[in-house]
């Protein structure tokens, strides 16, 4: 989960590493409030989750606290890459003799944290690594002994840093690691890290993300922050109908039939489990299929769950027919599935036969699964036909109601 | 011959006393020539039994009962707790663990594998369903009940590694309808970190006499691929893999996660066509579809053996 930039200050301020006096408005007249509190010239930052943000149009400049409120008005009414922005962060202009970087990400191959230190920031990291190799350090960190100012100090090091300069930023090297670890991060960045004209160096703009995971253990953190619980912070806003989905889902513990992604063709998928789910939904579009929605099931739901989805799905405008697959199931039970999906026909005073294009999912309880099948007249298919062949036979079954 | 598990492995079912532990613990014990599970461990429920296993309250006193160093675990436990029992059993001298917990967050799963890589233990998961050794032995709940199992498992020649566990199943019985059949089959979970990796499970298969050749499953997101292609060219291995890739949508979809947790894609590199081109430049071949696997690892097959 993502932080706006005016959240990520505040961990950064909390975690103890110094950041300018800085302050997060939803309001212009508030806006030039801050700017005289600051005093001097400011920079007016549209916060959105978007990048591009300069080129959009969503960063100024002003030198005085008119000039601030002015820019507010301007920056507060600007989407950017169709995000309305969530406010704006006012942030004194500072004069600094150098932009450093500083940032800790995981690396799934060597499975732990490495801490990445350059004296070339204010860019993005990638372009330095491409350009000045050299002036890029790297050190992973263990996961069970405490990170170690020796550590920072190495990673500094060895891009030929040294002086004040080193001695200053291995405390907030070793604040941002355990930054890093105690909150459950997947990134934490300080671009540009600034060392001004008495030595200090100063945190102007930082980037975090937390695992979605570990939310539940930060709790008090977001709290702070005003996160919501509901606030996925995914690419793009969930619809409604995926947080119906979610509503289905969430209804008891049993298993999962959820998940669900909204797209906007016809066909309707009721498909598990979670890589079945990716295999299918590329299948249907190889056949030319356009699914209405992607979704999964597992973890064996209640019935009531898997009538749920299918009624959700078979609600949806547009929605023409459902194909109900998924690869062979060893813990959701295939009678249980065939069960809701053929409710949720019923109940919508919709057929079964006519409505589901196929039903493709063996496995476990798929003789008692089938059994329901038959009586209702539903094409069912078991593991002799391929997760693709089941997803063209509904694919060409959907464009020959619709020729 | 097989890797990781063979017939004579013991274990211990972690949480044993939860729904789904007392599903798997049926399930094992029913399999081939079926599982020796020596104790399960639920805090609390000392003196119990689960299908004729004994509860412990700790993986101490089921190592005690046992009376001599239990091979392997299969957790089950919530997430909070995981860390927790996965510690409690690499430091009682397990070797071999099974997570099937999901949702364990990052920075535990990275502490669970790095104590297990100190101790020489190894994780498989977490967020998997195990491995299955067909006829012999499962160790977890992959391929479900063991009528199930049976239907979709036959021995083999084919080792299978897979980051979905349902999938692990579909490909392994598309593989035993076709007669190439399965040496071991291996759902590695579907986490951004886990403590088996393909690359980390190759040397194993490669030292495995019965095992011919490789199938993978495998995603967007993380480097597990590139890792596996890097492996692959440096160690001129003798085992032919071919990959199926799926969420290959996903790549028009940047920052969006389907499926499994690790399918993020958060860089070019994690993309299913940046994978795809990888693994190809490594000699592994992609299949545009589970059905076409046999086929294609058949006409492998025969090339190596026409080489050789």
């Amino acid at each position: 989960m993502r932080f706006f930039e005016y959240e990520a200050r505040e961990i950064v301020k909390r975690a103890g590493i110094p950041v300018t006096d800085y302050g997060f408005t939803t309001d212009a007249q508030e806006a030039k409030e801050i700017a005289a509190r600051i005093g001097g010239p400011t920079v007016i930052k549209s916060q959105v989750l978007s990048g591009g943000r300069m080129k959009a149009g969503g960063v100024k400049f002003a030198d005085t606290p008119e000039e601030a409120e002015a820019h507010a008005k301007d920056i507060l009414q600007l989407e950017i890459n169709g995000h309305q922005p969530r406010g704006i962060l006012v942030d004194p202009r500072a004069e600094f003799e150098q932009e450093y970087y500083a940032g800790v990400v995981w690396d799934g191959t060597r499975k732990q944290p490495v801490m990445i230190f350059s004296p070339v920031g204010g860019i993005d990291i990638e372009q330095v690594a491409e350009e000045q190799p050299d002036k890029v350090g790297r050190r992973h960190f263990s996961n069970i002994l405490p990170f170690g100012d020796f550590e920072a100090k190495e990673v500094i090091a060895s891009t030929g840093v040294t002086g004040s300069a080193l001695n200053k930023l291995v405390p907030i090297l070793t604040k941002l690691a355990k930054l890093f670890v105690e909150k459950d991060m997947t990134l934490a960045e300080i671009n540009p890290l600034a060392r001004m004209a008495d030595g200090s160096f100063i945190a102007l703009d930082a980037h975090m993300d937390m695992e979605n995971e570990a939310r539940g253990r930060h709790k008090q953190l977001l709290a702070d922050l005003g996160v919501g619980d509901d606030e996925t912070r995914e690419a793009r806003e969930p619809t409604e109908f995926e947080l119906a989905g979610e509503a289905v889902d969430s209804q008891d513990h049993r298993g999962v039939a959820g998940n669900v992604t909204e797209f906007d063709g016809n066909l309707g998928l009721v498909i598990g489990a979670g890589g079945g789910s990716l295999t299918l939904f590329d299948a249907v579009r190889k056949y030319g299929g356009n699914p209405a929605n992607y979704c999964e099931i597992g973890g064996n739901p209640s019935v009531s769950k898997a009538k749920g989805l299918a009624k959700l799905v078979l609600s949806k405008p547009g929605v023409d027919k459902i194909a109900v697959m998924m690869s062979i199931v060893s813990n959701t039970r295939v009678d249980i599935v065939a069960r809701g999906v053929i409710a949720a026909c019923l109940e919508l005073g919709m057929d079964p036969a006519e409505k589901i294009a196929i039903f493709r999912i063996p496995g476990a309880w798929e003789e008692e699964g089938f059994k329901i099948l038959e009586k209702y007249g539903v094409e069912y298919a078991d593991r002799s036909v391929s997760l693709h062949e089941a997803a063209s036979r509904a694919v060409e079954k959907i464009q020959g109601a619709a020729a | 011959m097989s890797i990781l598990v063979n017939a004579d492995t013991t274990f211990t079912v972690q949480g044993i006393t939860g729904r789904e532990a007392v599903n798997l613990t049926r399930e094992c014990l029913d399999y081939g020539t079926g599982a020796k599970i020596v104790g399960g461990v639920t805090p609390g429920r000392l003196g119990r039994e689960v299908h004729g296993v004994p509860v412990f309250d700790t993986v101490a006193q089921a190592v005690a009962h046992h009376g001599q160093p239990i091979d392997g675990s299969v957790v089950t436990v919530p997430p909070a707790f995981t860390k927790d029992a996965v510690f409690e059993a690499i430091e009682n001298g397990i070797k071999i663990i099974v997570i099937v917990t999901e949702r364990i967050p990052r920075r535990d799963v990275a502490q669970m594998v790095e104590l297990a890589s100190l101790r020489g233990a190894r994780i498989i998961g977490p967020n998997c369903l195990g491995v299955i050794v067909p006829e012999v032995i499962k160790m977890g709940g992959i391929g479900g009940p063991a009528k199930d199992a049976a239907k979709s498992y036959k021995k083999g020649s084919i080792g299978v590694i897979s980051r979905s566990g349902g999938m692990t199943t579909e490909m392994s019985s598309t593989l035993s309808a076709a007669g190439l059949g399965i040496s071991t089959a291996v759902s590695i979970g579907g986490d951004a970190i886990i403590g088996s990796t393909y690359a980390e499970l190759m040397p194993l298969f490669e030292a495995d006499e019965e095992t011919k050749g490789i199938v993978i499953y495998t995603e967007p997101g993380g480097r597990m691929e590139a890792e596996l292609a890097r492996w692959v060219t440096e160690n001129d291995s003798r085992l032919p893999i071919v990959a199926f890739m799926a969420g290959r949508f996903m790549d028009e979809m940047p920052g969006m996660s389907f499926g499994h947790a690790g399918t993020i894609v958060e860089g070019k590199e994690d993309t299913a066509t940046e994978k795809i081109a990888r693994l190809a430049e490594a000699g592994i071949t992609v299949a545009e579809e589970i059905s076409a696997i046999p086929e294609i690892m058949k006409s492998k097959l025969a090339e190596r053996s026409v080489s050789a």
